[in-house]
């Protein structure tokens, strides 16, 4: 019998969930409500990050989300690399989007499949002392691996929506993003600086990679999991908006705990494909769309 | 003389195939064989939406799982003969692209592939939770007596999947030669113009979609029956829905013959790959090769040998 209280618990539980998945799908927000680069990559880009925390923190025992952090110029640097090559092969031909599809495609599949033989299928998880205790009020438990990377993805959108809103090249990739024919009219290089809005967008995902792997055990294949999620949310949020993100990932993880907690948690990823398909259906446009 | 119509050839090679199969008796080619001509269906098949129309399907798993899970139902009710089941799993998978198609298709068409890309994980995780045909423990089908007139039940089942890989392939050129590929191009190239000048995109679209789903679907009906133990993680293995766009993108996308020839290319290299070495690794060739082909070879082998030919045809008036 679903309680009162369990229901309490699911919805908190579900927006600790939802600040997460904000993280996780802010970088697909720059990269194809920006940037209309269909990055369906994204999601193995945060796996990498969260097997580099993995990794340092097994062997040098330090906090996965400080070496993300710390990590996070490299994945801007892969980024970068990644939408030369990508910009070299197919954007400046001008015939881009079915061949930029599959080409994400094949890099999620090679790093997937390098992930597989270097690690293995086996779940991998990392210490630290925020993993286990909880902090209660009177009905409510938080688990503290919830709340760290919940605190750590608002704290991340936070600091990219001043970014965006109040920086020189923030507003300058929102103007990309808005009209790139017109600007480049006005002798900006628009290229270098889509390339500069990707790096940023890898880069997130590498930071989401440290909260995914406090949250929960990382196997290399976690990542199909969360490519309906993150396009879910990124299209129910309007494509491109910031806001409208924040808002659609709650939406998003507040229902699909509820949904666990009253059908059984093997239900949850069919929550995005419905959100997915009712949101093309009813309103294309999402939630925060112009 | 009259030119011999080009339909006649890929009959010549099936029947050829057949009288072949009656001659070799050891088993595993069959069983190798089998595999190569399913993945010509499913390459064919992704190529009438993904290669004439360019929009990508990315879940040919979900489709051929469609078809497989359907066998396993109708095992389970009543066991009818192979063909009803090919013919249950081939409608019941393109209804699910209609309705996919339907709601994504009149939308820019990343939404259809991000919808496809889902579609997949959404039907594992609800054939997970369906115990009726077995859940996550999945499902052992008996395979009925040796049908009369063949030599064992994999050669049957070979013949089969044969039978279907000739459909796909003549469907495929079939369209593509019909005023349904020259719409189908027609948006390939640009959607915008197509529709001005009065093609029905969304309906060219949506049809597409069903057919190709429905032979992806017709290719999975067999599978339960060739494996004999169906679990949803081979059913909706994730070497479907690369290797569907791999194969016509490698063979080339324009001609029906492209998905043909890069589906038995990469389907025999991965069968030796899988004997010699491991199985993820030969999933990882072909996930360069994909790379490799659509940066550097676009338009696939197909393309590469009419450059060539283009190519010796102008050297002589020079």
């Amino acid at each position: 019998m679903v309680t009162f209280n369990l229901l309490i618990n699911a919805v908190v539980t579900g927006i600790l969930l939802g600040g997460f998945y904000a993280a996780v799908t802010i970088g697909v927000t720059i990269a194809f409500g920006m940037l209309d680069i269909v990055n369906i990559a994204h999601p193995v880009f945060i796996i990498m990050g969260s097997f580099i925390a993995y990794i340092v923190n097994r062997h040098f025992g330090l906090d996965p989300i400080l070496t993300v952090i710390v990590a996070a110029p490299l994945f801007f640097l892969l980024g970068i690399a990644i939408f030369r090559f990508y910009y070299a092969a197919f954007e400046s031909s001008g015939k881009g989007s079915l061949r930029g599809l599959a080409f994400f495609f094949g890099i999620m599949f090679v790093i997937e499949v390098t992930l597989l033989l270097a690690f293995g299928v086996d779940y991998r998880l990392v210490q630290t002392s925020y993993i286990g205790p909880n902090i209660g009020f009177e009905h409510i438990d938080l688990p503290l691996r919830m709340v760290v990377p919940f605190v750590g993805s608002m704290a991340l959108v936070l600091g990219l929506y001043i970014f965006f809103g109040h920086t020189f090249i923030g507003r300058a990739i929102k103007a990309v993003a808005q009209d790139e024919f017109a600007l480049s009219l006005m002798a900006v290089d628009t290229v270098a600086v889509r390339q500069l809005a990707f790096g940023v967008a890898i880069a997130t995902a590498g930071i989401a990679g440290g909260f995914l792997i406090v949250i929960q055990p990382v196997d290399p294949s976690l990542g199909r999991e969360y490519i309906g999620r993150v396009f879910a949310i990124c299209v129910l949020g309007g494509l491109g908006s910031i806001s409208g993100t924040v808002i659609a990932a709650l939406i998003l993880g507040v229902v699909e705990t509820i949904t666990s907690t009253i059908f059984g948690p093997s239900w949850a990823p069919a929550v995005s494909f419905a959100a997915l398909l009712l949101t093309l259906a009813i309103r294309p446009s999402g939630i925060m769309g112009r | 003389m009259r030119r011999i119509p080009s339909w006649i050839w890929p009959i010549v090679v099936a029947a050829f195939i057949i009288a072949l199969s009656r001659v070799v008796t050891n088993d595993y080619y069959m069983f190798a064989g089998y595999v190569v001509l399913q993945y010509i269906v499913l390459a064919s098949a992704w190529n009438i939406l993904g290669g004439y129309s360019g929009y990508v399907n990315f879940g040919s798993a979900a489709f051929f799982a469609i078809g497989a899970y359907g066998t396993v139902v109708l095992d389970k009710l009543w066991q009818p003969p192979l063909v009803v089941a090919i013919v249950f799993g081939g409608i019941v998978a393109s209804l699910v692209g209609l309705v996919t198609a339907y709601l994504t298709l009149r939308l820019r068409g990343v939404f259809f592939a991000i919808a496809t890309l889902a579609l997949a994980i959404v039907l594992q995780t609800l054939v997970m939770n369906w115990d009726f045909v077995g859940g996550p423990l999945g499902y052992y089908s008996v395979r009925p007596d040796s049908i009369a007139g063949f030599p064992s039940y994999v050669n049957y089942l070979f013949v089969v999947m044969l039978g279907l890989a000739l459909i796909a392939v003549l469907v495929a050129r079939a369209i593509q030669l019909s005023f349904i590929g020259r719409g189908l191009a027609a948006i390939r190239d640009n959607e915008l113009a197509a529709e001005c000048c009065g093609v029905p995109t969304l309906l060219l679209k949506v049809f597409a979609t069903m057919v190709s789903g429905g032979l992806m679907g017709m290719a999975g009906a067999p599978f339960p029956y060739y494996i004999t133990y169906l679990d949803p993680n081979s059913a909706f293995s994730l070497a479907y829905g690369i290797n569907s766009i791999a194969m016509p993108l490698i063979g080339g996308m324009t001609h029906w013959i492209g998905p043909v020839i890069g589906a038995v290319l990469l389907a025999v290299i991965q069968q030796v790959a899988t004997v010699t070495i491991s199985s993820e690794l030969n999933l990882m060739i072909v996930g360069v090769l994909l790379i490799s082909f659509i940066t550097l070879a676009p338009n696939g082998i197909v393309g590469l040998l009419e450059r060539y030919r283009q190519k010796r045809q102008r050297r002589p008036s020079t």
